[in-house]
């Protein structure tokens, strides 16, 4: 009898577990925050790739334009992949773009700039990955338009398609 | 044309695999003794089959026959033979075949030598075998199949990624496959084992071989990642809590538990039910690591491809199989033998039981870490993220009496012992591991506390196991195993607060100086080599009257066309000297960052002697 119970809730968390993944993979990537709470860690510094200077993440966010932080990494295949858009973005919009590398080879990402292109006014290190974390982010790419008022207005994981740009547009233009 | 072969042997698989699930469900109930030739015919077949598909795709990579999609995505005729070969699996659709190919070479395998058990378990085990040999069969001729033609055939294919031509990631994954796909036998024979009612000692020795035999390979297989991203990422470390590494060590915690307690079920015949537990659970999570690594669920460095439906499909075949079995062992559960055996607190089996609860624990903090973000995401439509401090912070501070039970375990004896009231020899050897770690920890600028007592028990296990070499009271697997993790932890220990590292930017004929040490970069050359060129840097740091040569290198691959950079390690048996250097725009400067990781190659040393450990149980050596 003990054991029935047992059996019936053990197939029932299966089946719930199962549910929960089959709904994480048709989960949008995109999504909002409440404004009122997404306010951006102010204590957040990192180096800067090419000097090596520390720098606080809040003294880049500019005041009077949209700001679009994007976490990247040489070794990340879909990085390539939303490259060009972070490129157009920067060469046709006034937006201030900061990537923060992540776990990364130096070198690699300082060649993966050279070779693809770089799109962002300024790009810090994240070498062990925890200030990405610290932000928020689950893995590379990942990608946050940030408001004149330091706020996160939208958060974009995985790789930027059309429908992204078109959208990062639109919120920038309103 | 090759594609036609290697397709229509899979569909030839798909076949026999039917008819055996049909033949061994039939003949589960009712079968005569002449059975074992019919299929033992089928097994070869399909094994002769699977070998010629995966051989077809091997030769089509060979001789970069771009008529095949996966050969045109990922590879190029330029590539050295060595990775046109290893290619083949470094994609999504060869490494399904690999998977595949090894499912049935270890069914047959299986076959073959458990001639000594009962026909129904065998064939009971070949059933559970073909369930899941057909899923795979299924997912990939419907959703990965590696012979689609391209047409118009292409003159060049589109390149492996040049940071996975690299001599450790090449045989990585096939390791780490035998190992996983190894944990299916385990629990195809446990299912079987169940239902005919012989989950006993003896079956306890005929399984423990393919446990082993899994859990060998996935420790290497572990091994050779955490090389490749130490040496090719250049991230100066070998663990980072990446979710698919999280994948990986989860089924290894789980056989690990397995391991210890098959011990208990041979020599002692009581665990049973548990034994069967751990050993659905070790597959159940062989199979959601693929799912988490193939789906796209998770972003990460091993991703593949984003295709959700191929996320349904494994996550649909996993959920079958594990209700499968949830069924099986609940409406079995009568059948273990009431043996009746009797155990005091103090003994080998509590040991070993403790261990099995702290394998637990470790497995339970790598689920949540990587499981729970992915369900609160779905449920709450929250995103939090889940780094190094977490695992940190819930693991360190529980190996802590893990280590001293390790030390401890080995040395009780089965059923019943005594706790020895002064044994001075112990006593004075931990007082001596504080009074080292003490002196140790306090030349750093480390958590003493924490340290101190992570160094001592580690010292504390290592002196334990080097005294238990000279009893001949448990076998020499167990000590070799166990003094392979004490090395393994204080390599860790050391490297972690010994490690260095210097960066700077310069350029030919520059000296800097740091932490007593003097580095020169002396010249620049260029060389070509087959598919790349070379930028070689010549560096010579002078260390107290030391001096190390490096010679790093800068790699321009054509195809696809990406710049790597290859850091020189000089490799002691006391420290690794690690020196990397890259371009900076144009202007002559380069940056070079240098690091001194102490015992670095007795990390790896030592994960080797714990699978020794392993392959010395397996063959039985010096075992009585």
């Amino acid at each position: 009898m003990k054991n029935n119970k047992i059996f019936y809730l053990v197939v029932i968390l299966i089946i719930a577990i199962f549910l929960v993944l089959l709904l994480g993979l048709k989960e949008e990537k995109n999504y909002t925050p409440q404004s009122e709470l997404k306010k951006l860690n102010d204590s957040i510094s990192l180096k800067d790739l090419y000097s090596g200077k520390n720098i606080f993440l809040n003294d880049l966010l500019l005041n009077n334009e949209f700001n679009l932080i994007n976490i990247w990494a040489s070794w990340c295949a879909p990085c390539k992949v939303e490259h060009p858009y972070l490129i157009n973005l920067n060469d046709k919009f006034d937006i201030n773009l900061i990537g923060i590398n992540y776990k990364d080879n130096l070198d690699n990402s300082k060649k993966f700039l050279s070779d693809l292109g770089n799109p962002y006014d300024e790009v810090l290190v994240d070498n062990d990955g925890t200030k990405s974390i610290e932000l928020g982010a689950i893995g590379v790419p990942e990608t946050y338009l940030i408001n004149s008022n330091k706020k996160i207005i939208k958060k974009f994981i995985g790789p930027l398609d059309q429908e992204d740009y078109d959208n990062i547009i639109n919120l920038i233009k309103k | 044309m090759i594609n036609q072969i290697g397709a229509y042997s899979l569909y030839i698989c798909l076949f026999a695999s039917a008819y055996l699930i049909f033949k061994s469900y039939i003949s589960s109930k009712n079968f005569d003794k002449k059975i074992d030739q019919t299929f033992f015919a089928t097994l070869s077949v399909q094994l002769f089959m699977t070998i010629l598909s995966f051989f077809t795709l091997v030769f089509a990579f060979v001789f970069s026959d771009f008529s095949n999609i996966t050969v045109f995505n990922n590879s190029h005729s330029l590539k050295p033979l060595f990775y046109k070969i290893s290619g083949t699996w470094g994609n999504h659709e060869g490494s399904l075949l690999l998977w595949l190919l090894v499912l049935t070479l270890f069914l047959f395998i299986f076959f073959v030598t458990s001639k000594k058990m009962s026909l129904r378990y065998r064939i009971l085990t070949i059933l559970f075998q073909e369930i899941i040999i057909l899923g795979f069969l299924l997912f990939i001729l419907f959703t990965s199949n590696p012979f689609l033609n391209i047409f118009p055939i292409p003159d060049e294919g589109l390149g492996l990624n040049p940071i996975l031509q690299d001599p450790a990631l090449a045989i990585h994954p096939p390791l780490l496959y035998v190992g996983y796909v190894g944990t299916s036998i385990i629990f195809s024979a446990s299912l079987a084992a169940l239902i005919t009612k012989t989950v006993d000692n003896v079956w306890a020795s005929h399984i423990k071989n393919w446990i082993l035999i899994s859990w060998i390979f996935l420790s290497v297989g572990i091994l050779l990642g955490s090389i490749w991203a130490y040496y090719e990422l250049g991230w100066g470390g070998f663990w980072f809590w990446d979710p698919v590494e999280n994948v990986s060590l989860m089924p290894w915690f789980c056989l690990t538990a397995l391991l210890h307690s098959i011990i208990v079920l041979k020599n002692r015949n009581v665990f049973h039910s548990w034994t069967v537990i751990l050993s659905i659970t070790t597959f159940s999570l062989s199979m959601s690591g693929t799912f988490l690594v193939r789906s796209g669920i998770l972003n990460s460095i091993h991703t593949f491809a984003n295709d959700p439906s191929r996320g349904v499909f494994i996550l649909t075949f996993l959920l079958f199989l594990v209700l499968l079995a949830v069924i099986i062992f609940f409406f079995n559960q009568k059948n273990f033998p009431d043996t009746n055996q009797r155990s005091f607190l103090v003994s080998r089996e509590t040991g070993i039981l403790i261990n099995n609860w702290f394998m637990m624990f470790f497995l339970s903090v790598v689920l949540i870490g990587t499981a729970y973000p992915i369900f609160l995401e779905v449920i709450n439509d929250a995103k939090i993220s889940v780094g190094p401090p977490f695992y940190h912070k819930l693991i360190v501070p529980f190996l802590i009496p893990f280590l001293f039970f390790m030390a401890l375990g080995p040395n009780i004896k089965w059923i019943k012992d005594k706790i020895k009231k002064q044994n001075i020899s112990q006593i004075i050897i931990f007082i001596l591991c504080f009074v080292i770690s003490f002196l140790i920890v306090l030349k750093t600028n480390t958590n003493y506390l924490f340290s101190t007592l992570l160094f001592t028990f580690s010292f504390y296990l290592f002196f334990s196991v080097i005294n238990s070499f000279k009893k001949k009271n448990s076998y020499l697997s167990q000590k070799v195993s166990h003094l392979g993790f004490s090395i393994f932890m204080l390599s860790i220990l050391f490297n972690g607060i010994l490690s260095k590292e210097n960066s700077a930017n310069m350029k030919v004929g520059d000296e800097i100086n740091f932490y007593n040490k003097k580095l020169i970069f002396e010249n620049v050359k260029v060389e070509s080599d087959s598919n790349f060129k070379k930028l070689i840097g010549e560096f010579k740091l002078k260390d107290n009257e030391k001096i190390i040569h490096f010679r790093p290198e800068i790699r321009v691959y054509s195809q696809p066309e990406t710049i790597t950079s290859e850091a020189d390690i000089s490799s002691t048996l006391f420290s690794d000297n690690f020196l990397v250097f890259s371009l900076i725009k144009n202007d002559g400067f380069f940056n070079v960052r240098y690091q001194h990781k102490p015992l670095m190659i007795w990390i790896w040393i030592s994960v080797l002697l714990m699978s020794l450990g392993g392959v010395l149980s397996f063959f039985k050596l010096y075992e009585k």
